[in-house]
């Protein structure tokens, strides 16, 4: 989130630098079983996003100190690929990729139920091939379709979406100039047939305002996802 | 915001000529579920296999296809995971040992234990991989589910051996049924044909011995039938 510079994201019609207007998401398409191995897995394009998302298990959960006596853990792993980026990203874990692997594994254990599977463990591979920006947004929902693929009884699916101002508009689903130059993004997990939120952090700062228009963009971001999802789920694979 | 709007599966959706067994015996396409899909009002439906009802109303937790027979709503889900149950006929791979355990891979949460008092009697205390070594396949039987999940399988019963020779092949457990036929037909009449020994077990390993020709056949077989029934119960690609 700069905020520098003087890079204009949105023109005086409101149309943006990839010819979206403000409400409007980037192309969504997403496949599953890509990964035949898999337990369940699904791939997901959103703009220049690539990511693939890979799950395993139930299965017994080594080590044993991180067994839970009544329910399933979700071990999730999110990465980015050292090619992922313009800029080469050093290969490994990092900060960023346990804290986004971490809200990942909690926005996930609100929709599956762990308590079918106790002292077992769901193994979730999230693996970023293209980064533009969102891609915590684009791995939930990749693991979230592939979670379905594998299976695994959920009450829901999770949707996640950014939101977020650029110059002082609030726009939907930011590209990667709008997330380097705008003030401030908004990135939700949403549970789209109850409109129930299990995911929300805020980057920069949004007047009321503001955070409903975001919200709202969001909201309605989700119900166009989810039905990709499902068509994806429903549609067929391998 | 596009929203397109998609057949949604419930049971109201279903074609009140078919009576209680909804889309089974009708010709029409499969009614598909994805996980969090409101399936109606639960009303006087009961919530089966993979359905779950909150606030009086149904909803899917798994990807599959609906079925309502006798008032219960359930899923057939499209992927499952094996749950063991006693005298379930299994197919397991050896993953460890103690100096009388072995802990077999059943395809399970939980790996199952087989005692070496449940296994081959030659086994002697201390020496339990001069029998079965890791990575060995065994034909076994679910002795015994304790409430923790875990599971006790057993070698002693007529034709539980360890498998030295022909090919395991994996399919999910829920198709078995398919693969097996009305009457046990259709494994009958690959048995005849392929002139091979297949034994299917219920945690989705079909084991298949005889020459290779056999073999290879069984398996071309064995695909071709699992993708059938895939295209025939899905639709579009399998």
């Amino acid at each position: 989130m700069g905020g520098y510079g003087d890079v204009q994201c949105i023109d005086d019609n409101g149309i943006r630098l990839d010819g979206r207007t403000k409400d409007e998401v980037r192309p969504v398409s997403i496949e599953t079983g890509v990964i035949p191995v898999a337990d369940g897995s699904a791939r997901i394009r959103w703009g220049l996003n690539d990511c693939i998302a890979a799950v395993y298990g139930p299965m017994e959960a080594h080590p044993r100190k991180i067994q839970r006596q009544d329910r399933a853990v979700l071990d999730v792993r999110y990465n980015m690929a050292p090619f992922s980026t313009t800029d080469r990203i050093r290969p490994g874990f990092n900060r960023r990729s346990r804290e986004i692997s971490k809200v990942t594994a909690e926005a996930l254990e609100s929709v599956v139920l762990t308590e079918l599977y106790p002292r077992s463990k769901i193994r979730v591979e999230i693996e970023i091939i293209c980064a533009e920006a969102g891609t915590r947004c684009a791995g939930i929902t990749a693991a979230s379709v592939a979670l379905a693929h594998a299976g695994i009884p959920m009450t829901d699916m999770v949707v996640s979406v950014a939101s977020g101002k650029v110059h002082d508009i609030v726009v939907c689903d930011l590209n990667k100039e709008e997330d380097n130059y705008g003030e401030a993004d908004l990135p939700m997990g949403i549970l789209p047939n109850t409109g129930e939120l299990v995911f929300l952090q805020m980057d920069g700062d949004l007047s009321p305002e503001q955070f409903q228009e975001a919200w709202d963009y969001n909201m309605e971001a989700a119900k166009v996802i989810h039905e990709e999802m499902v068509r994806a789920l429903k549609g067929g694979d391998e | 915001m596009v929203m397109n709007g998609g057949s949604v599966a419930r049971l109201d959706n279903m074609s009140g000529d078919n009576g209680a067994d909804g889309p089974r015996r009708s010709r029409q396409a499969p009614l598909l579920v994805a996980p969090g899909d409101d399936l109606g009002d639960s009303g006087e439906y009961e919530a089966g296999h993979g359905v779950l009802a909150i606030n009086g109303r149904l909803r899917a937790l798994k990807q599959g296809r609906m079925n309502n027979r006798g008032g219960t709503v359930s899923i057939e889900p499209r992927r499952t995971s094996y749950v063991p149950r006693p005298s379930d006929l299994v197919i397991g791979y050896i993953e460890g040992c103690t100096s009388n355990i072995w802990f077999i891979d059943i395809g399970a949460p939980f790996n199952a234990i087989l005692p070496m008092s449940l296994g081959p009697s030659k086994a002697e205390f201390g020496g339990i991989r001069k029998v079965l070594d890791i990575g060995d396949a065994i034909l076994c039987r679910v002795q015994e589910v304790e409430e923790n999940h875990s599971s006790v399988v057993t070698m002693k019963g007529m034709g539980l051996r360890a498998i030295r020779s022909g090919s395991v092949e994996e399919i999910d457990p829920h198709l078995l049924g398919r693969l097996i036929g009305r009457g046990g037909n259709n494994l009958r009449q690959l048995k005849e044909d392929t002139e091979c020994r297949v034994v299917a077990g219920d945690n989705g390993r079909v084991w298949i011995d005889g020459d290779l020709d056999g073999i290879i056949n069984a398996r071309d077989r064995l695909n071709a039938l699992l993708t059938e029934a895939k295209v025939e119960e899905f639709g579009g690609d399998a």
